[in-house]
């Protein structure tokens, strides 16, 4: 199955090519304008010595448990608030009276910009992990909220009707209808629910902590050492990556009664 | 169940109708009015009317998915209350899980009745060969064809063993030639061990080759049985074939007669 292609007539060999040449390009101007001082390297940092920087973390070992930080605090947020999303989702969406009580509450917290939540969480539960986990929850609670609540509203009245015809009681229809059409809507909103996990995890250290990719470049910005910043953000951004293929790996795996709009049917 | 009348009939509607809040809000809107039929024991039953004439309404009642306005449901004599326990439902459009396999979409009904594992597979597999879907167990519903998913369909309904069926339109959406194909099939098992089917359908042919009875509807609003039928052609038929009967198209013509000025009025109400 061809990609990121679509429709353009090329090889993917080439496209690889390409790609790799556009990223040398790129890279290439930058070296020129801070080595020329076109661009000043005290603001804009220096290609060669951010990858000293990458390199020095990797080959000293001096990365791994500030990735270990930030990817648990990642999962952690990640699991406590789906589980919270599906949990208050499924309840508000079965509950019409609750769900009418709660709406404008609901409205407002996810209204709310949330990343001005971490000051509380840093007083309330400290530099450690638990305040990072707790400011991704909030983010990757309505998310999660959000798409189980559309999951059960969105069940089939006719499943439904045929899943109590053949004799399912209320608890069962909870089980076999409604939980697993919400998890559906869950899994497929995997990729924006873990990348808020690890955007509450990265801004959560950035704003306060002792530990993590974010404490990172936190420090190294007080020192105004941007080879160092920049040098953070690369690595973030393949971890993120990572992350995402990671998810689309599990996602195929959990989906695969989902028809895929690009497969031929099976006659 | 022992308070069940003997010589009771499967499935009675004593005077059932059925208003719903119309749009807007204002007034209310009768889609069936004082409707009342009789399913024997082992008796195949069809209704047939013009689209949009509350056919499925009716069979809802009978399947205690919904509480008519006023009137009753009687399942072999008892009063109805709830969900018809007794009756099988398939449905029109398709009510499948999309998210559980073929096999354990068969195994579904028997696991609401709390029926190990182990056995209702066994069971399932067994209804699967029964509808000819053996090696399709582990298919989801988007793998198959239309017409498959109907046998799957079929053999959930089944599996329970219900003594009656109620059947909306269960194969319109399929291609003619599937279609008599699902029909022969249907008359098989039914000639098996003779439930009580209560057939909802717009095809006047279709309900003629299967039934021993025909109910024709009014067109809505106020639905209401206008003529009854029986079809006195011989068991066992092949739908296909039964279609060249002299017989069949005597029975035809007389239907048709009653059904046409209705099948006319639904279709100006349609137009408005």
């Amino acid at each position: 199955m061809r990609k990121a292609s679509g429709d353009v007539k090329i090889s993917g060999v080439t496209l690889a090519f390409c790609q790799a040449l556009l990223l040398f390009v790129l890279f290439g101007t930058w070296y020129v304008l801070t080595e020329t001082g076109v661009l000043a390297p005290f603001f804009f940092g220096r290609p060669l010595k951010v990858a000293h920087v990458i390199w020095e973390w990797f080959a000293s070992g001096k990365i791994y448990p500030h990735l270990a930080i930030t990817l648990l605090e990642t999962i952690l947020a990640f699991v406590a608030g789906s589980l919270l999303g599906l949990g208050i989702g499924l309840w508000l969406a079965l509950t019409p009276l609750a769900s009418v009580l709660a709406d404008p509450y609901i409205k407002a917290m996810n209204a709310m910009p949330r990343v001005i939540l971490a000051p509380i969480f840093a007083v309330w539960f400290g530099l450690g992990v638990t305040s990072k986990v707790a400011l991704g929850v909030t983010l990757v609670f309505f998310v999660v909220f959000f798409n189980v609540y559309q999951g059960v509203k969105e069940v089939s009245p006719v499943v439904l009707a045929n899943a109590r015809m053949l004799g399912a009681s209320k608890r069962q229809l909870l089980r076999y209808i409604y939980l697993p059409s919400a998890t559906s809507w869950v899994f497929s909103s995997l990729h924006t629910s873990v990348g808020m996990a690890f955007v509450g995890a990265v801004v959560g250290e950035y704003l306060g902590s002792a530990k993590g990719v974010g404490y990172l470049i936190l420090q190294a910005e007080g020192v105004f050492d941007i080879d160092t910043v920049i040098a953070g953000i690369f690595v973030l951004t393949v971890f993120a990556l990572l992350l995402d293929y990671i998810v689309t790996r599990i996602e195929s795996r959990l989906l695969v009664w989902r028809p895929k709009t690009a497969e031929t049917e099976a006659m | 169940m022992s308070e069940a009348a003997p010589d009771a009939a499967a499935l009675d509607l004593e005077g059932v109708t059925c208003a719903f809040a119309a749009r807007g809000g204002e007034g209310r809107y009768v889609a069936v009015r004082d409707t009342s039929l009789t399913i024997g024991a082992g008796e195949f039953v069809s209704v047939v009317g013009p689209t949009g004439c509350g056919k499925s309404t009716l069979l809802n009642v009978a399947a205690g998915l919904l509480a008519p306005s006023s009137g009753r449901a009687l399942v072999h004599g008892v009063p109805l209350t709830g969900i018809n326990a007794r009756a099988g439902y398939m449905f029109q459009s398709d009510a499948l899980m999309p998210w559980r396999s073929t096999l354990h979409n068969v195994t579904a009904g028997l696991e609401f009745h709390g029926v190990a594992k182990a056995e209702a597979v066994a069971k399932a597999r067994e209804w699967l060969t029964r509808v000819g879907l053996t090696g399709f167990e582990d298919r989801y519903p988007h793998q198959l064809s239309g017409g498959m998913r109907k046998r799957v369909a079929l053999a959930q309904m089944l599996i329970l063993d219900p003594e009656i069926l109620l059947m909306d339109e269960p194969f319109s959406a399929l291609d003619i030639q599937t279609r008599q194909l699902m029909e022969n099939e249907l008359l098989e098992l039914w000639s098996a061990d003779r439930k009580s089917v209560l057939f909802i359908t717009h095809d006047l042919e279709e309900a003629i080759s299967l039934s021993d009875r025909v109910i024709v509807l009014s067109a809505g609003p106020e639905t209401h049985p206008i003529g009854e039928f029986a079809i006195d052609l011989a068991r066992p038929r092949d739908v296909a074939e039964i279609r060249m009967q002299p017989r069949f198209n005597e029975i035809h013509e007389a239907i048709w007669q009653v059904l046409k000025s209705e099948v006319l009025k639904g279709y100006a109400q349609s137009k408005r």
